[in-house]
């Protein structure tokens, strides 16, 4: 049953593609994690995961506590949101949200106690069913932290016909500028390797793999230093972005391919980052679910660059401000790193679950141009960047001219939209935007067409 | 907090610093000693040939960007470029005048006709040398009679060379070697068939001075060099001309020639590490280039032993060029993930 399980098993070719931008870690790499005070007025969004988003649980003007259920839903692909301070509930209303447009969220007056709500207690995984584990992980809120912020419950609880024999948990932290996941590795080595014992034993999976980018040795040594299980083995990988991604993680550790459209499951593999597994780990021992995460804010502009532990719902504004603020004006506020990092409008917008860095980007650094009709001069070097073999500049030629035929037929689909192409093209021609363009175009397309058959049946059915 | 002045584009946020123009000057770079040296070897002639060809290339290009009033791009260098090739593959004493109408062919027909810069079919410097080749054939071969500046290695085995090649009425050592195995073509009879020349006789001179050929290939081992530093550099791929060149020496050995011999002489260096690289003219995909390269190979192979033409590297390219966006069409990555079908991968 398993897809492609096998065909490409125990060929441990490195994949071929991927760039090397300067990585820029230095900025933060040696900074602890300093824990931040929430601001006066914390804002969560109810928006904080792929998946349904979650309805209020809270009316304005309930008291709230550390931890206090704040946002769920009953839909399978989703994670309850709490609240991160303690006090009132202020309203609930559309916010802006980094990861694009509005969302619902529910606007708390901190009254700087940190009150933890007392029905929040530890529990001895140990002891616990993996069915127990999952669903404690659920009511942790817990997503992944690496920056898709998928819920982490629905990762842990595979169908039966795929056996998870691997988990790999992700400590590549491929993107420049980000070390949020290194510091955590090195300052909170054990929970980060408990975690990962947590979601073996949830996934039921015999074996594990660190895998950690080559550019972190003080890392990979702690972690030697405290992995004492048979079962779980540290690796490192060549420093080359994009590493850290799902499939190519799979393809460069275990030689594995996941099939088109697959999941990682699919190739029996369950892929956590590390800072997942430290807050699994973390909740198990306190009970205290999501509701801080460690936050890399970074750049040139920012004058204390830092790695900060923020209460979800800390404002961006809030967060550089407790690095000192800016130097000058930044051309660009990213959430997230450089090359797959989101662009910021404004510094309202709150941290999230999926926030692992705020990059505040200068003109130069910027290197914003004002995209031009696309020229190609076939240099390959998109191709070669390409981590699933594909020819970028042709799916971003066909998405130009609208060939939505063409670009099926070249794959469109299976890009990851990594970035490497635009990053490396040297006609500066926006590849991946456009082939971003395309993916949503399709997409948008396939939705009309099926909306008109359905139509189509309707009617059909009226007149018979 | 004043934000309504952020930049706002989707990522990548980062670019990496190569451009266009920084990839032709690389090539320039790499270019830069054997034309140094063909000056050199050749005089001051060569010296007017160069410019003339790389004038016609920048009017060519500069023309039809104002007709089509387009936005001038002689910054990007790449006419520059294809001036320079163009020149680097014409003979030594050709007249200048035919020089600048190649050059001025390159870019108009050689590339600008297609769109310009990414958009031709076939490499712009060849399609000028094409272009003069055909219709000033007796200036072109003229043209390599041997330079006044030759004194370089002046030993008894350069002298029997050049007297052979004299006598063999012509140009280039692969000229004079298609005479020697082919007494049929000699233009002096079977009675003045050059005698003795042996094919290693002219490793020393084409690796290191080789005053019969075309302004760029006075010397091998330049030309070696600049193409091991744009593959160090990583501006062009090695697997086009390491596999073009080993086809033509494996497929030389084969018919029982000097594969040495005729890796060094005549255009195949120059064409197969600065002509067939050429980008816009060569398949995307790793694979797509390999059969490219291989290819060319052959049908350099073709062109100099059962043709007419000692030479073969040029319409060999030209060829290829063609052949381009069919190999390109069938010949791409497998993409990551499109694993093929078995029984147990269809039960899902």
């Amino acid at each position: 049953m398993r897809i492609g399980a096998g065909i490409n098993a125990g060929l441990r070719k490195r994949i071929r593609g991927g760039v090397h931008p300067p990585d820029n870690k230095h900025l933060t790499a040696d900074k602890p994690i300093i824990r931040m005070e929430a601001p006066e007025l914390v804002t969560i969004p109810l928006r904080q995961h792929i998946g349904a988003p979650c309805s209020p649980r809270v009316d304005k003007g309930d008291r709230v506590l550390v931890g206090t259920v704040i946002g769920d839903s009953e839909a399978f692909v989703s994670a309850p949101v709490h609240s991160s301070v303690s006090g009132t509930v202020r309203g609930i209303a559309p916010h802006p949200h980094p990861a694009g447009g509005e969302s619902p969220a529910v606007i708390i007056e901190n009254d700087g106690r940190y009150e933890r709500d007392p029905s929040l207690q530890p529990l001895e995984w140990e002891n616990m069913e993996p069915e127990d584990i999952r669903r404690a992980v659920r009511e942790a809120g817990m997503v992944g932290l690496g920056g898709a912020a998928f819920p982490t419950h629905v990762k842990l609880a595979p169908p039966k016909e795929f056996p998870i024999d691997t988990v790999i948990l992700n400590g590549a932290e491929c993107e420049p500028f980000l070390t949020a996941d290194y510091r955590l590795m090195l300052e909170h080595t054990e929970e980060v390797v408990e975690g990962l014992r947590i979601i073996m034993k949830a996934v039921g999976a015999p074996r594990a793999i660190i895998a950690v980018e080559d550019n972190k040795p003080l890392a990979v040594r702690r972690l030697a230093e405290v992995v004492r299980d048979p079962a779980i083995e540290l690796r490192t990988l060549r420093t080359r972005y994009p590493q850290g991604a799902e499939k190519v993680l799979i393809t460069n550790l275990l030689g594995r391919e996941v099939p088109s459209g697959g999941l990682p499951m699919h190739v029996g593999v369950v892929v956590n980052n590390v800072g997942t597994a430290r807050a699994i780990t973390s909740y198990f021992r306190t009970g205290l679910p999501l509701v801080e995460r460690v936050v890399t804010v970074t750049g040139s502009v920012i004058r204390e660059p830092s790695n900060l532990l923020v209460p979800l719902g800390t404002s961006f504004a809030a967060a550089v401000e407790a690095c000192g603020g800016f130097m000058s004006h930044p051309a660009k506020v990213i959430m997230g790193g450089p090359m797959m990092g989101l662009a910021q409008y404004t510094l309202e917008v709150p941290v999230v679950k999926g926030t692992s860095g705020i990059l505040a980007l200068s003109d130069e650094e910027a290197a914003y141009e004002i995209p031009r009709e696309p020229v190609c001069i076939r240099c390959g070097r998109c191709v070669e960047a390409c981590p699933m073999n594909l020819v970028p500049t042709y799916l971003a030629a066909f998405s130009h001219r609208e060939k939505w035929d063409e670009a099926r037929r070249l794959n469109i689909n299976d890009c990851i939209e990594c970035g490497c192409c635009t990053y490396t093209c040297p006609t500066r021609n926006p590849i991946v935007q456009l082939i971003k363009f395309g993916k949503a175009e399709l997409a948008r397309l396939k939705a009309a067409e099926e909306r008109r058959a359905r139509e189509r049946e309707a009617a059909g059915q009226q007149g018979g | 907090m004043e934000t309504s002045r952020f930049i706002i584009s989707t990522s990548p946020h980062i670019r990496d610093p190569i451009t266009t123009r920084k990839i032709m000057c690389q090539v320039i770079i790499a270019l830069a000693p054997v034309t140094l040296y063909s000056v050199i070897i050749h005089g001051i002639h060569g010296f007017y040939v160069i410019l003339s060809s790389i004038a016609g290339a920048l009017l060519g290009e500069l023309a039809v960007q104002k007709a089509r009033r387009l936005p001038v791009t002689l910054d990007d260098c790449s006419a520059l470029l294809t001036g320079l090739l163009l020149a680097l593959t014409l003979p030594p004493r050709v007249n200048w005048w035919i020089a600048l109408v190649a050059g001025l062919v390159a870019t108009v027909l050689g590339k600008q006709v297609f769109g310009g810069l990414g958009h031709n079919l076939f490499n712009p410097a060849l399609v000028g040398r094409a272009v003069a080749f055909v219709s000033w054939a007796a200036y072109m071969t003229a043209g390599y009679v041997k330079s006044a500046a030759i004194g370089i290695a002046n030993t008894s085995a350069h002298k029997a060379i050049e007297k052979a090649v004299d006598v063999a009425g012509g140009a280039s050592p692969l000229a004079a070697m298609k005479i020697v195995y082919d007494p049929s073509l000699s233009p002096v009879g079977p009675g003045g068939v050059p005698h003795g020349i042996q094919a290693s006789s002219y490793y020393k001179p084409l690796l290191f001075a080789n005053p019969w050929g075309c302004l760029g290939e006075v010397s091998a081992l330049l030309l070696i060099l600049g193409g091991v530093y744009l593959v160090f550099m990583r501006i062009i791929d090695w697997r086009i001309p390491v596999i073009y060149v080993s086809t033509v020496a494996a497929l030389t050995a084969l018919t029982g020639r000097d594969p040495l011999f005729y890796t060094l002489a005549g255009g195949l260096l120059i064409g197969a590490i600065f002509m067939a690289t050429d980008y816009t003219t060569s398949p995307l995909a790793p694979r797509g280039k390999v059969i490219y390269a291989l290819g060319l190979g052959l049908v350099t192979w073709l062109l100099r032993f059962w043709s007419n033409n000692p030479e073969g590297v040029m319409f060999a390219i030209l060829f290829m060029n063609g052949l381009v966006p069919i190999i390109d069409r069938y010949i791409l990555p497998r993409t990551y993930g499109k694993v093929p079908r078995t029984k147990e991968a269809s039960g899902s």
